[in-house]
């Protein structure tokens, strides 16, 4: 369970244990945490916690609420936060493991609605009972589309024909917080291209599929993996050749300087030193 | 990485017309062109890198446009019989109802409006079936599932979805997702308590709010939406949305669209690279062609006496 420090110029004062679903903090005696102090209005912030998350929201204070030395009026707490209230501190632990390892732990599971809960059926017994009054919109959701209208989208941008071109426009994304080894852990690679048009050309591989080849008459990917840069066929007729070998239908991992022919074109693999 | 291919798949290859049953449409130019062959259809599912066993299951009936994906959970191992029960009972029901006789007298509002009801029952019927398995049998005592199923006719899809499971839509090089998931979650984004941002480093990313097979009634969420050639519709358990981000997804969908199977693999295999921590299944479905359902006087005349 996540808990809260309370300290005052490096003296703890008191460990407060966040079970409530709100916990309070203030000046005014009916607080949960009270703090003593001018500084402190008489409902300062309030500390939500729902499951293994907690939020602190500042009640409109009139000295207001800091976390990690910025001033906030919600904020998501993640372990070792540092709430400031005036001269007080309270340092936030939560050391619940954000969905490592533990398998079991993050199974999908079902959490219910108390008012709905039908003629007692077996309650699973991974469910935890809970409260779920944070809840608000149990509702249908709807999403911004426009059911059965004539499709409008914006138009793509033209796909350039280029011989070696990257994969999307969209930027490579940085590798979610939550999730363990970050792609990236092989090391730089890039290829050069020997023969055609854009010969002497070299194209740094820093994202996670590099298509190259030309649309619509052959085309492969170079895949950047933990393990690795491999190289799959994509489309058309013929397979690209790696040094003089026909690739097959399963990817093949590259090693240093090999040599892809593909469309006609001549390309150096090669690591970054 | 060893992917495990699933049994159903469609291509262009295969004629998709099996039996006297095959639903056959019309295309512009006024050749017959089997549902089939308007949409290809991929699905791929694996156990992942870390749990030992497939809890996912996925569906597909090409010769009527029907696909489902189903993320099992709870019991004793049993959320594979949940999953595996939801998309063959929902499969199997479809075929049953959703029939020629039962459409060629409907017009296209009367065939969305159909399409929405017939998969409101099917879901609801599984949602009895599993639910009662799991009051008789003490080892499937509260299994559940989550769902995604799409329905493909006239040139529509409808939609059906409870929990966490997901429909993404890309069209034009954008990637829209179209499902909201039924989570603790995605009711904390709406509600405006935690950003989508920082829900990645959310601890409650399991929690669904809705599951198929835990109460007696499920409420499914169902929607219609106007399908374009060109379409590529991504079912997907949230082993695939948890591992990865939308951008890397629409990446992958951009970069290997002309070979939908390995853009399959591809995302599986970038879930799996991504520690691969739950089961992950995907469904791909690409519009060839569009499908419109022709209701002419010929039409009519075969329904009266076909």
């Amino acid at each position: 369970m996540a808990k809260l420090i309370l300290s005052v110029d490096g003296t703890v004062l008191k460990e407060i244990s966040l079970a409530k679903e709100r916990t309070t903090l203030g000046r005014k005696p009916h607080n949960d945490i009270q703090v003593d102090n001018l500084a402190v209005s008489g409902e300062h912030a309030a500390i939500i916690t729902i499951l293994n998350d907690s939020f602190i929201e500042d009640l409109n204070s009139t000295n207001g609420t800091l976390v990690n030395g910025k001033p906030i009026k919600k904020h998501f707490l993640q372990n070792n936060d540092v709430i400031e209230i005036g001269k007080h501190k309270l340092k936030y632990f939560n050391d619940t493991p954000v969905q490592t390892a533990a398998a079991d732990f993050e199974r999908t599971m079902i959490i219910r609605k108390p008012a709905a809960a039908p003629p007692a059926p077996a309650v699973p017994a991974a469910a935890p009972a809970m409260p779920v009054a944070a809840a608000p919109n149990l509702s249908d959701t709807q999403t911004n589309m426009r059911p059965l209208s004539p499709p409008v989208s914006p138009t793509p941008a033209a796909p350039p024909p280029a011989t070696a071109q990257t994969a999307a426009p969209a930027p490579m994304p940085s590798a979610p917080a939550s999730v363990a080894p970050a792609p990236g852990a092989t090391r730089e690679a890039a290829i050069q291209v020997l023969s055609g048009a854009a010969a002497g050309r070299t194209l740094d591989l820093t994202k996670n599929l590099t298509t190259i080849g030309k649309p619509g008459v052959q085309v492969a990917v170079i895949t950047r993996r933990p393990t690795g840069f491999f190289i799959t066929h994509v489309e058309g007729a013929s397979f690209p050749t790696i040094n003089g070998v026909a690739l097959g239908a399963q990817a093949q991992q590259l090693g240093d300087h090999d040599m892809i022919e593909i469309a006609g074109v001549k390309m150096d693999f090669f690591f970054r030193s | 990485m060893a992917v495990e291919f699933c049994a159903k798949y469609s291509d262009l290859e295969q004629t998709g017309v099996r039996g006297g049953n095959a639903h056959r449409t019309r295309n512009a130019s006024g050749g017959t062109v089997a549902l089939a062959n308007a949409l290809q259809i991929i699905s791929l599912t694996d156990p992942g890198r870390v749990r030992g066993h497939n809890e996912d299951c996925v569906e597909s009936r090409p010769d009527i446009g029907v696909v489902v994906l189903a993320d099992g959970m709870g019991g004793y191992n049993a959320g594979e019989v949940a999953s595996g029960m939801a998309t063959s009972l929902i499969a199997s029901g479809l075929a049953q109802v959703w029939t020629r006789e039962n459409l060629d007298k409907l017009d296209r509002d009367g065939a969305s409006h159909f399409s929405q009801e017939v998969l409101a029952q099917q879901v609801s019927a599984a949602n009895r079936a599993i639910f009662d398995a799991a009051q008789k049998d003490p080892q499937c005592a509260g299994m559940g599932t989550t769902l995604v199923a799409c329905l493909f006719y006239d040139n529509f899809l409808t939609v059906g979805h409870i929990g966490d499971s997901r429909l993404y839509r890309m069209r034009n090089d954008a990637l829209e997702q179209i499902t909201r998931d039924h989570s603790l979650l995605q009711e904390q984004i709406d509600s405006g308590l935690i950003t989508k941002e920082d829900a990645r480093s959310s601890h409650n990313k399991n929690l669904v709010t809705r599951a198929v097979g835990i109460d007696p009634d499920v409420e499914t969420e169902i929607h219609t939406y106007e399908v374009a050639e060109g379409d590529i519709f991504l079912l997907c358990s949230d082993g695939l949305n948890d591992m990865i981000e939308d951008e890397e997804i629409q990446m992958t969908l951009i970069a290997l669209r002309s070979n939908l199977d390995l853009t399959a693999q591809q995302l599986v295999q970038a879930a799996n690279d991504a520690g691969g921590r739950d089961n992950v299944s995907v469904m791909l479905i690409k519009v060839l062609n569009s499908f419109p359902v022709q209701r002419g006087f010929w039409a009519k005349f075969k329904a009266l006496f076909g």
